[in-house]
C-alpha cells in the first residue's frame, strides 16, 4: 500500500486498488479511540435510468434509498442489529449521487468491517420484507413533508431544472415507491453494488494492511461493468421563476437558487466547488458588506445562509433562511452581485474571506465523517480531495469575480417561497 | 497533560481538556443559572446581544473582519438547558496554532475577544444599544416562534411543557414569547450586570496548549469581571408522578402525527435506567425500533430519551393519525416487556456496548467534550465519562429491572392534523 503524507494539513492517507476494481482509503488515527468506516457506491436518487446488460431500464423515484433500507435485511436477520450487538454504531444515507454506509466502533472493528462489507455485497430480498418497508418509508416521506426546509430545497430544485433527474427526490414519493418491486432491487444492486463502481474509507486506530486484507477476502472478485446512465439533457434555462406553497411555518422562508455551468471531471471540480463556495462567502458570507447589512437593518437573522452544491451533470448555488420579506432580500443579493461586478472585489477583503476559508477547511478535518465522504467523493470526481490547499493556492480573485458575473444574473435563477398558511 | 477542573477566581473555574488529536481549538464561556419562567428569555437575549458588538469591535462587521483575521475562527452564542439550569455563553473555535502560517498565536487573541464579549459590551448612556436589543430581540422571538416548524421538536417540547407544567424543567431554555416581548434596554442591562457578577461562570479548554498559558490567558481576557455573592448550582427537583395519566392532544396542519409520552421514574439509579432506557427505545436495536417501526411499519421513528438529571423517559414517534391507539399500546407492551425481564440475551449487552461505546468516543469530539462537563457542572455532578462507565459495566440485569418497575406512564402528548371532513 502506497502511502501519501499531506504535510499542509498533517494527514496520511494509505491507497490501494483491488484488481476488482474497488478503491480503498485507510487514514490511520491512533490518538482515536472510535474507528469509521465507510463504504459507498457511486449510486444515489437521480441514477433512475440506465443501462443493464444492453437494456435501458427506469426505476421508479426513490429506489436507491429503498434498496438502502433493504440492504440490512441478511439471510441470517438483520446487519443493523448484528453489528450494534457487536459493539458498532451503524448507519446509512442516500444522496443524490451516492449511498453510503458506515459505523464506527472502538472494538471488534475487523469483525464489523467484515460484516459491512459483506452486507452491502451480498443482498437478500423477499416479497414480505419489501412490502413492509413500505410502511416505514411512507412515514419517512410523510415526515420530510412536513419539513419546511426540505419543501424549500426540493421545489427550488424543481424550478431550476427542466429535465434532469436532480429533480427527483431522494426518497420518491409515497405513490412512486409502490412500483419497487424485488426484482427492481435485485437489478439495481446488480448494476450498482459492484466493486469497481465503489470506495471504502477507514479513519481510526487501524492497520492499512488488515482493511484491505479483509476487503480482498469478503468481496467478489468480478469488478462488474460500467453502467451507462441517463441523467436527461438539461437546457441553460430554468424550469420555473417562482415557486410558492402555504405550510404550517411561523415565519416566510425563502431560497434563492442559481443554475450555474456543470464542472468538467479531474481537480478542475474540486477547483469549481471551491471558487463557488469562496463566491458564496465573498458576496453573502457571515462577514460581507451585503449581509451585514441586512442583519443591522433586521431583515435576515442567523438562519441565513448560502452554499454550492454539485452533482452529476449539475451545479447550483443557492441562499436564503427565515425572513418576513424574502422578494426585497432576494433582489439586494442580485444588487449587491451587480455592485461587485461594477466596483470589483476589494483586496483587502478578498485576501481575509480567503484566510478565513483556510480556517473552515481545516475545521472540517476534525471529523471522521466528513473526511471520509470527501474522500469518497473526490474519488468519484477523479480528484484527491486532500490536494484542496494547493488548489486553494491556485484560485484568483478574478476567478470568483468570473463565476459571480457569469451566475448570478436573473435568468438563471429561480426563488422558492415558503409561506405561513393563512 | 491531564484532565483538570480548577478554581481561577471567585465563582469562575476552568475545566482543561488538554489533547493535539484536534486541527482546531476551543474555547467556551458559560454562565449557569436557575432555569426561572421570569428570567429565562433576558437570558437567552443576552448572548445575542453581546455578540452584536464590544467597546474596540462596536459592530459585527469588525468583529467579522478580527475573526477573519484569526483564520476563520468562529464565536458562537450558545443558550442550553442543562437539567433544570440555564446556560449562557460563548464557544470559541480556531484552528490548532501548529497549522498557522508563521507561528501566530491564536490562543490569546480569541481568549480575548471572549472576554471583551462577555465584560465589555458597546453601550450608550451606561445602556445596550437600543437597535442591537431590539434586532436580536425580534430574532429571539421569531426563534421561539419557529420552533414549531420542526414538527418533531416542536411535539418533544409540548410533552416536556405539558408533563412539568409548573416545575423548572418545563420551561423552554429560550423562554416564552410574551417575556421576549416585554424586555426592555433597562431591564436586559440591569440583568446582564445581575448575571454576570453572580452567576458561576465555566470555562472549557479543549486544544493543545499548555494549562498555565490558557489560564493565564482567561484571567487576563476576563480581569474585568465582576464578582459578587456568587450563587451556587443545585440539581433538578423531582418531578412528582401522576397517578392518573394526563392526556393532551393538539391540532396543527400537518400530514404526519406526532405521538409523545412521558415516563416519570420513581428510582434514583441513573445507571439502570440508562440501561433500561436504551433497552426500551434509547438505540437503533432497541424495542420500540424493533418492534414499533420494524415489525409493525408503524413509523419511520420511534425512540425514548432518558433524561438523567430529571429522572423522566420520554418517548417520541411519529406516525399516521389513524393509528394512534395501536402505536400508544405498542410502546406500553414494549415497557411492560423490559419491566418483566423479557429479553432476548443480547439485548442488555448490546444497550451497555451502545453506551460504553458512547462515553469512550467522547474525547474524540471536542464539542461533546464539552457539553458534556457542562451538562454535570450544571446540574451539579461530579461523575466523570470514565466514572460513568465503570458503573455501566457494572450494572446487572436484576438492577436494570428494579429500577425500570419504578418507570409509569405519567402524560400522553399528541400532535394531529386538521379533521378532513368528506
Amino acid at each position: 500500500m502506497k502511502p501519501s503524507f499531506y504535510e499542509r494539513i498533517g494527514e496520511t492517507v494509505y491507497r490501494e486498488k483491488l484488481p476488482n476494481g474497488l478503491q480503498i482509503c485507510v487514514l490511520p488515527k491512533p490518538e482515536f479511540a472510535k474507528s469509521y468506516a465507510f463504504f459507498a457506491t457511486r449510486y444515489g436518487g437521480m441514477d433512475t435510468r440506465f443501462c443493464l446488460n444492453g437494456k435501458w431500464l427506469d426505476t421508479p423515484a426513490g429506489i436507491a434509498h429503498y434498496l438502502e433500507h433493504k440492504m440490512f435485511d441478511t439471510k441470517e436477520g438483520n446487519a443493523l442489529q448484528k453489528l450494534a450487538q457487536n459493539g458498532a454504531e451503524p448507519n446509512a444515507f442516500t444522496s443524490n449521487a451516492m449511498t453510503g454506509y458506515y459505523f464506527d466502533s472502538t472494538r471488534n472493528f475487523e469483525e464489523n468491517l467484515a460484516i459491512l462489507l459483506s452486507f452491502v455485497s451480498v443482498p437478500y430480498f423477499t416479497e414480505e420484507s419489501v412490502a413492509k418497508e413500505q410502511g416505514i418509508i411512507s412515514q419517512e416521506i410523510r415526515m420530510i413533508e412536513d419539513d419546511p426546509d426540505w419543501q424549500l430545497y426540493t421545489r427550488m430544485l424543481k424550478a431550476l431544472y427542466q429535465n434532469s433527474t436532480a429533480r427527483t427526490p431522494v426518497a420518491g414519493s409515497i405513490e412512486s415507491i409502490k412500483e419497487i418491486t424485488v426484482q427492481t432491487l435485485y437489478d439495481c444492486h446488480k448494476a450498482f453494488y459492484t466493486p469497481s463502481n465503489m470506495i471504502l474509507t477507514v479513519v481510526g486506530p487501524v492497520d492499512p494492511i488488515h482493511v484491505v486484507d479483509i476487503a480482498r477476502r469478503i468481496l467478489p472478485l468480478d469488478g462488474g461493468p460500467v453502467i451507462a446512465r441517463d441523467y436527461g439533457t438539461e437546457p441553460e434555462e430554468v424550469a420555473q421563476k417562482r415557486t410558492s406553497i402555504a405550510v404550517e411555518v411561523s415565519t416566510p422562508q425563502f431560497l434563492r437558487g442559481f443554475k450555474c455551468r456543470p464542472a468538467e471531471e479531474g481537480e478542475a471540480y474540486l477547483r469549481r466547488q471551491m471558487i463557488g463556495e469562496m463566491a458564496c462567502d465573498i458576496l453573502m458570507g457571515d462577514s460581507s458588506p451585503l449581509y451585514l447589512r441586512l442583519y443591522g437593518e433586521g431583515r435576515v437573522n442567523g438562519s441565513f445562509g448560502s452554499a454550492f452544491e454539485m452533482m452529476p451533470g449539475v451545479a447550483y448555488l443557492y441562499a436564503g433562511g427565515d425572513c418576513k420579506e424574502p422578494e426585497a432580500v432576494s433582489d439586494a443579493i442580485m444588487e449587491e452581485a451587480a455592485r461587485l461586478e461594477r466596483e470589483g472585489i476589494e483586496e483587502a477583503y478578498y485576501q481575509r474571506v480567503r484566510r478565513a476559508c483556510l480556517g473552515s477547511a481545516l475545521r472540517g478535518l476534525n471529523s471522521f465523517e466528513n473526511m471520509a465522504v470527501t474522500l469518497t467523493e473526490g474519488y468519484f470526481h477523479g480528484f484527491d480531495a486532500f490536494r484542496f490547499l494547493q488548489l486553494f493556492d491556485s484560485i484568483t480573485k478574478e476567478d470568483v469575480a468570473g463565476f459571480l458575473k457569469e451566475s448570478i444574473v436573473e435568468e438563471r435563477s429561480a426563488l422558492s417561497l415558503v409561506v405561513p398558511k393563512a | 497533560m491531564k484532565t483538570s477542573r480548577t478554581q481561577i477566581a471567585d465563582g469562575v473555574y476552568l475545566t482543561y481538556l488538554p489533547t493535539r488529536k484536534f486541527k482546531t481549538g476551543l474555547l467556551s464561556a458559560q454562565f449557569v443559572t436557575p432555569l426561572r419562567k421570569e428570567t429565562a428569555s433576558a437570558y437567552a437575549l443576552l448572548p445575542a446581544v453581546l455578540r452584536r458588538g464590544t467597546v474596540c469591535y462596536p459592530d459585527m462587521g469588525l468583529l467579522s473582519a478580527e475573526l477573519d483575521r484569526l483564520y476563520g475562527a468562529q464565536i458562537s452564542y450558545t443558550v442550553r438547558k442543562k437539567g433544570e439550569s440555564q446556560c449562557m455563553g460563548f464557544v470559541a473555535s480556531f484552528i490548532d496554532e501548529s497549522f498557522v502560517p508563521g507561528g501566530e498565536r491564536l490562543l490569546e487573541p480569541v481568549a480575548s475577544l471572549l472576554g471583551e464579549l462577555i465584560c465589555e459590551p458597546v453601550t450608550r448612556s451606561g445602556r445596550f444599544l437600543p437597535a442591537y436589543v431590539e434586532g436580536e430581540r425580534e430574532n429571539l422571538v421569531d426563534a421561539i416562534r419557529g420552533i414549531r416548524n420542526d414538527k418533531r421538536d416542536y411535539a418533544d417540547l409540548r410533552l416536556l411543557q405539558e408533563m412539568c407544567t409548573g416545575e423548572r424543567y418545563g420551561i423552554s431554555r429560550l423562554g416564552d414569547e410574551q417575556s421576549a416581548r416585554k424586555l426592555s434596554v433597562a431591564k436586559l442591562y440591569a440583568g446582564y450586570t445581575e448575571l454576570i457578577s453572580s452567576a458561576r461562570l465555566e470555562l472549557f479548554y479543549c486544544g493543545s496548549a499548555a494549562m498555565e498559558r490558557v489560564e493565564q490567558a482567561l484571567l487576563e481576557a476576563l480581569s474585568a469581571l465582576p464578582r459578587e455573592r456568587v450563587r451556587e448550582i443545585f440539581p433538578p427537583e423531582k418531578h412528582p408522578a401522576r397517578k392518573t395519566p394526563r392526556e393532551v392532544t393538539e391540532t396543527l396542519d400537518v400530514t404526519q402525527g406526532k405521538l409523545g409520552m412521558g415516563f416519570s421514574c420513581g428510582s434514583d439509579d441513573a445507571t439502570g435506567l440508562l440501561l433500561g432506557n436504551t433497552i426500551f427505545g434509547g438505540s437503533s436495536n432497541s424495542k420500540l425500533f424493533l418492534n414499533v417501526r420494524e415489525k409493525l411499519s408503524l413509523c419511520y421513528y420511534a425512540s425514548s430519551v432518558y433524561h438523567r438529571s430529571k429522572g423522566l423517559i420520554t418517548v417520541s414517534s411519529g406516525i399516521e393519525f389513524e393509528d394512534v391507539e395501536q402505536a400508544r399500546d405498542e410502546i406500553l407492551t414494549q415497557l411492560k416487556m423490559v419491566q418483566e425481564g423479557r429479553l432476548e440475551d443480547w439485548e442488555l449487552e448490546g444497550a451497555r456496548s451502545t453506551l460504553l461505546n458512547s462515553y469512550t468516543t467522547l474525547g474524540d469530539s471536542q464539542a461533546r467534550l464539552e457539553n458534556f462537563y457542562l451538562g454535570q457542572l450544571a446540574t451539579a455532578s461530579e461523575q466523570t465519562p470514565e466514572d460513568q462507565a465503570a458503573e455501566l459495566r457494572e450494572a446487572t440485569l436484576e438492577q436494570v429491572l428494579a429500577a425500570m418497575n419504578t418507570v409509569s406512564l405519567d402524560t400522553v402528548y399528541f400532535l394531529k392534523g386538521n379533521e378532513v371532513t368528506e
